[in-house]
């Protein structure tokens, strides 16, 4: 009896690029710049994500924008189309029918299975090629078409600048909402408008990690700020700087060898949540002495 | 505005107001002026629909009946700026991600949309609010390790953000000790003293008994509005219940004994969205 793996495949699998690093940059480096903007916008919509409660959502729309690209794959039109269309359905019942903390997990809760059975069966009555499959529920940004990533690129950037123009009032509805609503604060809009620009990232990182593993740059990077910072700038600048490290980190890591790319994204956005969390836990326990 | 010499215009006007929920009838016929540094006290048992006159004056909420013009303003629009709002002193979850001082800027720019560029004087603004309610010493502290004393005092100066001329006060003392409570009290009543008229919902009175101008007091769909000595007597709140309840002195506190709450068990979470 032999080992599955042997020592050679692995260095393969993990540095099997190395000799043509330069030229495999320059294939993927459309991907890398997608994956930059996308964990900057995704790590600062995860502050807001983080501080209205929504991460159970955030899976939840993930699993409706799959059900939603794998319909496109099917009817052979455009799939970030389809997962948008995904995304926005599942945002628009989330906001609409989940005001409140507990209608919306158990809203989620019936949305999700759902979402991921239709995707389920989409997929296998789909008869492509088997490698778009799973890319869509475990990512494979490397595969994405350049056109399309141009679109990723483009509705990150919209999504971004949406959320910079609504920051103030949503962080005043988030944190602080009777006081917000009494101030004039729309806040019915507010939180359509933000479902809204959730829906768009979840759309966007479902191409570029896979709708499993989306809350690895949508919730992760901010939760791992949050525990290092209080600040009102150096929260959202800390949660999009490591989305980015872990979006750019983990492309770059992965072309050096020949395995897919999410793991790695998932390995350093969590290993920097470690970090911050120990970081966190001594310095709580400085202020907590003071 | 219009003015006359002799008084003022009052900040808040409320005419022919009547309030019904699930078809039984709040109160009705209730017209209020509240005058430029007059401070009012609402007081009634849970279920009085005492929230919901103060989110009607915001226009967060519609009444049944009649019509508000809070700062000679009609009120229309859902929110005001230029009313304050301090809402009841429920601690905030320990890991909120916020500093004290967040809290008192979220007054000062939190509604305004636009690239989140600071303006110019924000941070002096925020500054002086928050030396005006004494919270200097803890501004810079995450607000989830804070006391729920200052918690309040941080939500007092953004309340004053845009220093109002009306001040709407909802259960600002509940589940605040006695020293924290007198604190708040003398926040609010300097506010008031620069001219800005107050409305002050309460379950216990005795905590601004000394301050109070007028009470109104909302109970088994009716209400009865005075000073406290005209209002609080055994004999006018046994009226407006309709049964024996007795007005105790003890020492300089009052006690109402005998009032039943929540006329029905309706358990309608006055507060809005609880979190």
């Amino acid at each position: 009896m032999t080992w599955a793996l042997d020592w050679s495949d692995i260095g393969d699998a993990l540095f099997g690029g190395l000799a043509d690093y330069g030229d495999i940059l320059a294939l993927v480096h459309n991907s890398i710049w997608a994956g930059a903007v996308l964990g900057l916008v995704g790590g600062l919509i995860g502050v807001f994500v983080m501080q209205r409660d929504m991460a159970f959502a955030v899976h939840g729309i993930s699993e409706l924008s799959f059900a939603g690209a794998a319909a496109a794959l099917l009817l052979g039109v455009d799939v970030v189309t389809g997962s948008i269309v995904g995304s926005l359905i599942a945002a628009g019942l989330i906001g609409w029918l989940g005001a409140r903390a507990r209608d919306r997990n158990s809203i989620i809760g019936v949305l999700m299975p759902f979402g991921l059975g239709l995707g389920i069966l989409f997929l296998s009555l789909y008869d492509g090629r088997t490698a778009n499959r799973f890319s869509l529920l475990t990512g494979q940004i490397v595969s994405v078409q350049n056109a399309q990533l141009g679109w990723l690129v483009v509705l990150s950037a919209f999504v971004l600048i949406a959320l910079l123009l609504i920051w103030r009032p949503l962080r005043f509805d988030s944190l602080d909402p009777m006081p917000a609503a009494a101030r004039g604060v729309p806040t019915v809009a507010i939180s359509f408008a933000f479902m809204l620009l959730l829906g768009l990232v979840v759309a966007v990182a479902v191409h570029i990690i896979g709708a499993l593993l989306v809350m690895a740059l949508v919730v992760t990077p901010a939760a791992a700020a949050m525990r290092v910072a209080t600040g009102p700038v150096a929260v959202p600048l800390l949660a999009a700087l490591f989305g980015l490290v872990s979006a750019v980190g983990g492309i770059l890591l992965a072309v050096m060898g020949t395995l897919p790319v999410s793991p790695y994204i998932t390995t350093v956005s969590f290993l920097i949540y470690v970090v911050c969390r120990v970081i966190g836990a001594r310095s709580g326990r400085v202020a907590r002495a003071r | 505005m219009t003015q006359s010499a002799t008084t003022p215009a009052p900040v808040l006007r409320i005419r022919g107001a009547a309030l019904r929920r699930d078809g039984r009838e709040l109160w009705s016929g209730l017209d209020l002026d509240v005058a430029p540094g007059e401070l009012i006290a609402v007081l009634g048992p849970s279920g009085s629909g005492k929230t919901t006159l103060l989110r009607a004056i915001l226009g967060l909420q519609p009444l049944s009946e009649g019509s508000i013009t809070a700062l000679g303003q009609r009120v229309q629009r859902r929110g005001n700026r230029r009313i304050g709002y301090l809402p009841q002193a429920r601690p905030l979850p320990r890991d909120v991600v916020m500093r004290g001082r967040d809290l008192v800027s979220l007054g000062v720019d939190g509604h305004r949309f636009g690239f989140p560029f600071p303006r110019r004087g924000d941070r002096a603004r925020v500054d002086a609010l928050i030396d005006a309610v004494g919270a200097r010493s803890f501004a810079d502290r995450p607000v989830g390790v804070l006391s729920g004393g200052e918690q309040q005092r941080l939500r007092v100066g953004q309340a004053l953000a845009d220093n109002p001329r009306l001040l709407l006060c909802d259960e600002p003392l509940t589940s605040l000790d006695l020293a924290n409570q007198q604190d708040v009290v003398r926040l609010i009543d300097a506010h008031r003293a620069t001219g800005a008229g107050v409305l002050l919902v309460t379950h216990d009175i005795n905590p601004v008994l000394d301050k109070v101008d007028r009470i109104l007091y909302l109970a088994n769909g009716r209400f009865t509005l005075g000073s406290p000595q005209e209002v609080l007597t055994s004999k006018v709140l046994s009226d407006l219940y309709g049964a024996p309840v007795f007005v105790l002195r003890a020492g300089d506190r009052l006690v109402v004994v005998g009032a039943p709450d929540a006329e029905e068990s309706h358990h309608h979470h006055e507060h809005g969205d609880d979190e």
